[in-house]
């Protein structure tokens, strides 16, 4: 940004003015106006939108959340409710659906839960000690460690044999899987593609085509894909002795599913941001390295990735907002089902607002901005800027 | 023997059992991406008997390949709807993008070339006034009412208020504030979306679909675009402003010509994205403005599933961005990498 300033002093605007002076008459005034607001005439329009389709309506939809929507005889009425929707959702009827069915976890469990509050409160309590800490940051880590406190009780409650994951849990699985899946996969093909292989230009082309195709395309190609009874692996099911039974009707194999179409459109895009940083990486590091007698593994994890990294975080980072989103996949392929098995929270969303309910459609849609936003923020802090000082 | 294979020419290249094993690898996964688009393609020629009674792998092997499934899309009963949605998908998407890269350019342009300094109080008085507004329709007074009000409100504290507080906001907020729009979900935003194109009458028209996809784009577009631009050096532009160049025509005969790639790749970007998306199209349109996504989503009808025909509809859907993609194949590593090294 210091950049722009010394740009600003340049004796550029004056020339500027002068010819606008000088030749007097309106289309040269307006000229001159224009030349000195040329500031707010690039960025204005961009703002005004963004002001206008995502602040706006984002201010009446937590208005919408907060209310009962009904329709009445011409037209529609908004009652005001207070936290009721969210209630609903957290605590009332809709509990089971939202948050999942909680069983008591078994002791591996409840080991998994122990280990990630002492790991977050550790890492609380090693921030407090550093001697560089403010009220906001130590604000932020509190929350965010009750946050990770949370979703980890979540996890151990709903993924315990008698529990049931709700849409929350769901959405995290997807993303969470898809994401470390996505990154290896990429970073492994992304790897492979550097080496001097003849041919290697075809593999990057065909690589990149499941990023292009649209995901409700995928979730009906991988419908046909997934059948046993017609799809094209009716072979392997019959020779396995389950030509019968469609494992994309139990809940997890549905699951697994939509995580396969997921991975499939994704993986290209880890692939080809990371194939570029690992070709903008330093050959001398590298052949120093070789010359000097380690081996590929050493050399992976000692160079190339350390400088990977960076680009890795920010990367994870994209994707991961992208993925809290998913909808099309789950809505198409298994349409939620079986039960709500595969529903992400913002199909959940879409259902609830199908059936009129706006205000709850409203509150699961602020829920799921509260969880991407301390999900973004926590990874931020925890890693990225960790990475980033390196 | 095996001293042979595993023998390297030199340091950095391959010996010939690591090469297999690497082309092995490259291949499987070539496998996984194209089978299932082999098997979208050969499924859009079948019979639905050749569908139903399992699976046929070769055409003119195992099943005649027909092309009734086209001719119904193309030419027969379903073409008016067809061509209907992909003119409305071919219309919107490259308008919405085309859009969406000029203005977020521009704003992209400017927060690294400018320095702004917006007041925050002025900011939160707007805020204020926009709530304010808001309340009051919702409340049943008349909306041009409630917005002349707010305005006056808006004018009055700005002059008495809003100046007082000094502290102001940077570059790197606003650039921040409107990037951080991107992790909104669409669902938190679309039922006030909708509502606001019902009151304007705009339901259902390619219009309201420009304007939101345009809204969803931008701040990807100021994203990558800003980062490209903070990587071009400044002296050319100077030499420009020197020689009394106004900025508009740096900005348009200087700056953009050296971000072709950049331009592309996010274009391209926001193109894909425009051209697939498939949620706010469901909310936003209704049969007049359908999209392409919602016509493939459609054809699970009432006599269930109809791959045939759903195998055409993906094809021709994917078919104009797949030759894009491949032909801007270089554009797409280059433009997304500056994003995500410095985002």
């Amino acid at each position: 940004m210091g950049v722009g300033q010394e740009f600003q002093n340049l004796p550029r605007s004056q020339a500027g003015l002068e010819t606008a002076g000088r030749l007097k008459g309106w289309p040269q005034r307006l000229n001159g106006y224009l030349e000195r607001r040329a500031g707010n005439v690039f960025v204005l329009p961009a703002v005004f939108v963004v002001l206008l389709l995502s602040i706006f309506p984002l201010i009446i939809s937590l208005y919408l959340s907060l209310s009962h929507f009904k329709f009445v005889k011409g037209g529609f009425q908004i009652k005001f409710a207070g936290l009721a929707n969210y209630r609903k959702l957290l605590f009332g009827s809709e509990k089971t659906h939202f948050l999942g069915k909680w069983a008591n976890p078994s002791p591996v469990g409840w080991l998994v839960f122990a280990i990630v509050v002492a790991l977050a409160v550790w890492g609380l309590v090693s921030y407090i000690r550093s001697h560089q800490h403010s009220v906001g940051g130590l604000i932020g880590r509190v929350l965010s460690v009750v946050f990770l406190s949370s979703i980890a009780w979540l996890v151990v409650h709903t993924l315990s044999p008698a529990g049931r994951p709700g849409t929350v849990m769901v959405t995290l699985i997807y993303v969470f899987v898809d994401l470390v899946i996505q990154y290896s996969l990429g970073l492994g093909l992304a790897l492979l593609c550097t080496q001097r292989l003849p041919g290697r230009r075809f593999f990057r082309v065909i690589f990149l085509l499941p990023m292009m195709i649209t995901p409700v395309g995928i979730a009906y190609t991988f419908r046909m894909m997934t059948d046993t009874v017609m799809g094209p692996f009716k072979p392997i099911w019959q020779a396995l002795g389950l030509a019968m039974f469609s494992w994309v009707n139990i809940p997890w194999g549905a699951r697994a599913a939509v995580m396969i179409g997921d991975i499939w459109q994704w993986t290209p895009f880890m692939f080809i941001v990371l194939l570029a940083a690992l070709e903008g990486q330093s050959v001398e590091l590298f052949e120093a390295a070789l010359v000097d007698g380690a081996n590929r593994w050493q050399i992976f994890w000692r160079i190339t990735f350390p400088q990977i990294l960076p680009v890795s975080t920010t990367l994870v980072l994209i994707r991961m907002i992208e993925a809290f989103k998913i909808v099309d996949l789950p809505n198409v392929l298994t349409n939620g089902g079986p039960g709500t098995a595969t529903e992400s929270l913002t199909l959940q969303s879409y259902i609830s607002w199908r059936s009129l309910d706006l205000g709850g459609s409203a509150a699961i849609a602020y829920m799921l901005l509260f969880l991407v936003t301390f999900v973004g923020m926590t990874y931020v802090t925890l890693l990225r800027r960790r990475v980033a000082e390196v | 023997m095996a001293n042979f294979l595993f023998r390297r020419r030199s340091v950095s290249s391959l010996s010939p059992a690591q090469m297999v094993v690497s082309y092995l690898l490259l291949g499987i996964w070539a496998l996984v991406v194209l089978f299932p688009l082999y098997w979208l393609f050969i499924t859009s020629f079948k019979l639905p008997v050749d569908v139903n009674n399992g699976p046929f792998y070769l055409p003119y092997v195992d099943f005649k390949p027909s092309l009734h499934a086209w001719q119904y899309i193309l030419v027969g009963d379903l073409s008016i709807d067809t061509m209907r949605n992909y003119i409305n998908t071919a219309i919107v998407a490259p308008i919405s993008a085309g859009l969406a890269l000029l203005l977020g350019t521009g704003a992209a342009y400017g927060l690294t070339r400018f320095r702004y300094q917006p007041r925050l109080g002025a900011i939160l008085v707007f805020i204020g006034c926009l709530a304010l507004a808001i309340f009051a329709i919702t409340l049943g007074v008349p909306w041009q009412i409630a917005l002349i009000a707010s305005g006056a409100v808006f004018i009055i504290l700005l002059q008495t208020i809003g100046r007082r507080f000094k502290r102001s906001l940077a570059n790197n907020d606003i650039a921040f504030w409107l990037i951080s729009q991107r992790m909104l979900p669409p669902v938190a935003v679309v039922i006030p979306i909708y509502v606001l194109f019902q009151r304007l009458g705009q339901l259902d028209t390619r219009t309201a679909l420009v304007i939101t996809y345009l809204a969803v784009n931008l701040p990807i577009v100021i994203w990558l675009m800003r980062d490209y631009f903070q990587s071009i050096p400044l002296e050319l532009e100077e030499c420009a402003a020197i020689d009394g160049a106004s900025r508009y025509r740096t900005f348009w005969s200087i700056v953009l010509p050296l971000a072709v790639p950049g331009l592309v790749a996010t274009f391209l970007f926001v193109l894909v994205f425009a051209w697939n998306e498939y949620l706010l199209a469901l909310f936003l349109s209704g049969a007049k403005s359908q999209t392409l996504p919602l016509t493939v989503a459609a054809q699970n009808a009432t006599r269930g599933p109809q791959w045939w025909y759903m195998s055409v509809l993906i094809l021709i859907m994917i078919i104009p961005v797949i030759v894009i993609a491949i032909a801007l194949e270089r554009y797409i590593a280059r433009g997304l990498l500056v994003g995500a090294v410095k985002g």
